[in-house]
């Protein structure tokens, strides 16, 4: 199914402006801007984009701590989340959370998770609240491999399958549970065989391709709409950085540059830009264009984030209950 | 009045706001046909169908987790776990996630959700079915914990639990579900953090939970006939603690026992006696006493288990301790 021009070139924004961003992210944490640790999602931006395009508004996501581009690619602003990064009062978590706790309710985007697997239960309940007051929402609730490992995903999934939720779970499979090696870790080939043993349906999918996530992300949200219950999609992509910012040697203790380089050259923005610069639907000044917008857009972000005040000791007892009554 | 048991107190008050309040459903293992391990939610699944009281596989976390997602998307889950002793399986989704989501996401979230456990010893159910562990919800911020003692206040507080925009730890205790006593037919609330003097008195104060708070009963009124006069406090809510009306008891005693049926290190016990300790030592006559599970699982046996329990026997020894 050929996807319109103007998708497609959303699809190539929405990659550039998380790739912009975690860039950023990156050069502020190592400068020493930016407190706490920070999970990038560098060379992963067609699973968030992919996947946050095949939804609509009022649909839900769950992400993970490596979640900065699920946030982005559903329409967060960069300065709210600078703000947050940065522990200011403005961000979006009004500083309480930062880089692993990022949600923003009014996009959809019910929360991020510094627990492995720890949304997948919490996604198989959202959707239940879905069918339950049948309100049409789809929920995408995105994760690593590594936490396909948890009992949260088997007990998750299983609980999803038997309710028949809505809900799309998305295996990012980048290859590494922070150092430890995908085959160290299970004796698959394909990570969405696993959705068998919970009677659903299971893809997997070139991560890296954003149109292939897309169409496959558009098949799960069509059948969770239908009330066809939930499905696993895996897609398979890469950390091109270490697992947090900063990492000593940026990932290459436990992987090599051969490695890094070879999904380098699979990069998911270049191959859509590739496709999009020969079919002529855009030129090279126009994606010129594109990235200075963003990185004037980054730059007030720096600045609203400086400006910002941080939190006053008063708000460390705010929202830790509600006010009963 | 009326007298019912607190199980059937429990089951009118989730008839009730399921009846009135679309957004109530509750799930759990062996909830729907069986009516629960306890009975708590009997019949209630021919009244409102499977679709609202939903037999759930055997996961804990999932159980759990899929509440707290369900709270997040607006209804208002009353979730049963069978024994209290099922939830370190599940510890995370308590902790790190039922409990911290409206703060960790700056206030933007609500996880109106009540978590129903059953605690404490009885009928040789051993090591991993007769825990009282619940100071460990009271240990974390964001949870509110409830532990009822009488018909009454479980009907009251369930109500305040299920209208809570906050996560609740609900705990029952097996040796209350079949006590009966007076419950008013209409709706009633108990606010969080307010305690009961379920008797008053002069020369103690007895602050017991549970089914403590019966046993406690006891003995003060044999302790009248003897001229004692023991005031015996339920806090009914450990978390928030109602700490006003525990000081101002002993203000008027100067002498204090705390009994509940946790292990005693680190425990609501230990906590409400650091707390007197700490702010109303020069109020005390005599040094405070504990009374608790002693430091071991819960053995089968049966007289190990007598052993194991602390009742009326240890209070008695306590008075006889402190007067």
């Amino acid at each position: 199914m050929k996807i319109p021009e103007e998708t497609r070139i959303e699809m190539l924004k929405g990659m550039l402006r998380i790739r912009l961003f975690e860039e950023k992210i990156q050069e502020l944490y190592l400068a020493g801007y930016i407190p706490g640790s920070m999970h990038l999602s560098t060379g992963q931006e067609a699973v968030s984009v992919g996947v946050c395009m095949s939804l609509q508004k009022d649909d839900y996501v769950l992400s993970s701590h490596r979640g900065h581009g699920h946030m982005l690619a559903r329409g967060a602003k960069y300065k709210y989340m600078m703000a947050e990064l940065y522990g200011k009062r403005s961000g979006y978590c009004k500083g309480k959370g930062g880089s692993m706790h990022f949600a923003h309710v009014k996009i959809g985007v019910l929360g991020a998770n510094g627990i492995v697997g720890g949304g997948i239960p919490i996604a198989a309940g959202v959707g239940f609240s879905s069918k339950y007051l049948k309100n049409n929402r789809v929920t995408a609730c995105f994760f690593g491999d590594g936490a396909t490992e948890t009992g949260a995903f088997h007990e998750g999934l299983n609980f999803a399958a038997v309710l028949k939720v809505p809900v799309v779970f998305i295996i990012e499979n980048n290859q590494y549970a922070i150092s430890v090696p995908r085959r160290l870790s299970d004796r698959l080939e394909d990570l969405s065989i696993r959705a068998k043993s919970y009677g659903m349906p299971g893809e997997s999918v070139d991560g890296n391709d954003v149109i292939a996530v897309y169409h496959t992300a558009q098949r799960a949200v069509h059948r969770a709409r239908s009330g066809d219950g939930p499905t696993l999609i895996e897609c398979k992509t890469y950390r091109w950085h270490g697992h947090h910012a900063g990492e000593p040697k940026d990932g290459l203790i436990y992987r090599s540059q051969e490695e890094i380089d070879a999904w380098k050259r699979k990069c998911p923005i270049k191959q859509l830009k590739g496709t999009l610069l020969e079919e002529k639907v855009i030129t090279e000044g126009n994606i010129e264009k594109i990235e200075r917008e963003f990185e004037q857009e980054l730059e007030k972000a720096i600045a609203y984030a400086n400006e910002s005040p941080f939190p006053v000791e008063s708000d460390l007892l705010q929202d830790v209950y509600i006010e009963e009554g | 009045m009326r007298q019912i048991t607190l199980r059937e107190a429990l089951n009118e008050t989730l008839r009730y706001n399921m009846k009135n309040d679309k957004r109530v459903f509750c799930w759990g293992e062996d909830i729907g046909i069986l009516g629960g391990a306890f009975g708590v939610t009997a019949g209630l699944i021919d009244e409102f169908g499977p679709e609202r009281i939903i037999d759930t596989p055997l996961s804990e976390i999932a159980i759990v987790g899929a509440g707290v997602g369900a709270a997040l998307g607006g209804l208002r889950p009353v979730i049963e776990i069978m024994y209290i002793d099922f939830t370190p399986g599940c510890m995370d989704m308590i902790v790190n996630q039922m409990s911290k989501i409206h703060y960790m996401f700056g206030g933007q979230s609500k996880v109106p959700m009540v978590l129903r456990l059953v605690s404490g010893a009885m009928g040789e159910n051993a090591a991993q079915h007769s825990q009282s562990f619940y100071s460990f919800f009271v240990h974390v911020p964001g949870l509110i914990v409830v532990t009822p003692s009488t018909p009454y206040d479980a009907k009251g507080l369930l109500n305040t639990s299920i209208a809570s925009d906050n996560p609740v730890i609900f705990v029952e205790h097996k040796r209350t579900v079949n006590i009966k006593g007076e419950v008013p037919e209409e709706y009633y609330t108990i606010p969080f953090g307010k305690a009961d003097v379920k008797r008053e008195g002069e020369d103690l104060t007895l602050v017991a939970t549970q089914a403590l708070v019966h046993d406690a009963l006891h003995v003060a009124e044999d302790a009248e006939k003897e001229g004692l006069s023991i005031e015996v406090i339920d806090p009914r809510t450990l978390k928030p603690l109602d700490k006003e009306t525990i000081f101002s008891s002993v203000e008027k005693t100067g002498r204090l026992i705390v009994a509940d049926e946790d292990w005693l290190l680190c425990s609501i016990a230990s906590e409400i006696s650091a707390m007197v300790a700490e702010e109303m030592i020069t109020y005390l006559d005599a040094p405070i006493i504990r009374i608790g599970a002693p430091d071991t699982p819960c053995p089968f046996s049966p007289p190990l288990e007598k052993a194991y329990i602390p009742g009326e026997r240890q209070i008695r020894e306590a008075i006889k301790k402190i007067m």
